[in-house]
């Protein structure tokens, strides 16, 4: 019974996973990606990991929200009113995605992992939680850390403040004599003082 | 078999995030390609964690570990989407060649 479940929603996920590039309105695509996380988040609480099944299901979704979020901000399409295909290199992609996905498959085909399954009176959480603040207490800090000098550099690079002045005018280091030229090389198509509004069109 | 039917959907999960990953020109599109073979490990790890390594817990702290890698890959990408947006107006992968060799 658990199988099926499995089955079903692992066949799910990789639906939706499939989905998020082929619909044309991008908070749609957003949106099934959740879906994607929310299945993946279902097979864990179904395989006895319901701390991190839930866990995945609630970060996932607000996680998606933010895309959809900076979709609706960066895409030409956020609504999905006109049929929409933005790719390179197609073919070349399709072909990686086939190979990586059949070459694993084949890897989890003729492979034996060893049959060791959680015992079913076993306290996962608690064991889980245990694990956190004791023997890998420096790893669940490091992880801390990170996600704290996450937060910084989000801040830095996103900050409407650019190391020599205003982001908008583009980093440009101030020149060697007074008022002179920018020193170090020129960026190509100059500095943001010339926006090229191309935003739209390409579809 | 539960193990082989949840690595098979892993399997096919970072097939369709590579594909995703490495086809789509816009930033946003290529970052959710990025998040889908996240999301594949992550099956992976939960199913071998459960039926292959008899319940470690340093099984979960690997699954807690990819979700924290997950946040950080959204904030920062999304941050450094913003910062190239902001300096040549860029939101497809075909407007930031300058590197191109």
């Amino acid at each position: 019974m658990t199988d099926l479940w499995v089955a079903l929603l692992a066949l799910f996920a990789v639906w939706t996973g499939w989905r998020v590039f082929r619909v044309d309105s991008m908070v749609r695509a957003s949106f099934s990606l959740m879906l994607s996380f929310i299945a993946v988040g279902a097979i864990g609480v179904l395989l006895s990991a319901p701390y991190i099944g839930v866990a995945t299901v609630f970060m996932m979704a607000v996680e998606m929200m933010v895309m959809a979020i900076f979709m609706v901000m960066f895409m030409m399409n956020p609504a999905g009113l006109n049929p929409m295909v933005m790719v390179h290199q197609h073919r070349l992609s399709i072909g990686a995605g086939v190979v990586a996905a059949l070459s694993l498959g084949a890897a989890v085909l003729f492979s034996r992992p060893p049959d060791d399954a959680v015992r079913a009176e076993a306290d996962v959480v608690a064991e889980l939680g245990h694990e956190l603040l004791g023997p890998s207490m420096l790893i669940f800090e490091t992880a801390g850390v990170t996600l704290l000098a996450t937060m910084v550099g989000a801040v830095i690079l996103s900050s409407r403040q650019g190391r020599f002045g205003a982001a908008d005018e583009g980093s440009r280091p101030p020149g060697l004599s007074d008022g002179g030229a920018p020193a170090g090389r020129q960026p190509e198509g100059g500095g943001g003082h010339h926006h090229h509004h191309h935003h739209g069109g390409h579809g | 078999m539960t193990l082989t039917i949840v690595l098979l959907g892993a399997a096919a999960l970072i097939g369709i995030g590579l594909y995703g990953a490495l086809s789509q020109q816009s930033f946003v599109m290529l970052m959710m390609g990025l998040e889908l073979m996240l999301n594949g490990a992550l099956l992976a790890v939960i199913g071998f964690w459960s039926l292959s390594l008899g319940g470690m817990p340093e099984g979960q702290l690997l699954a807690i570990i990819v979700m924290a890698v997950m946040a950080v890959e959204m904030a920062i990408g999304f941050a450094l989407v913003v910062a190239i947006y902001r300096k040549r107006q860029a939101d497809m992968t075909e407007s930031i060649g300058t590197l191109k060799g």
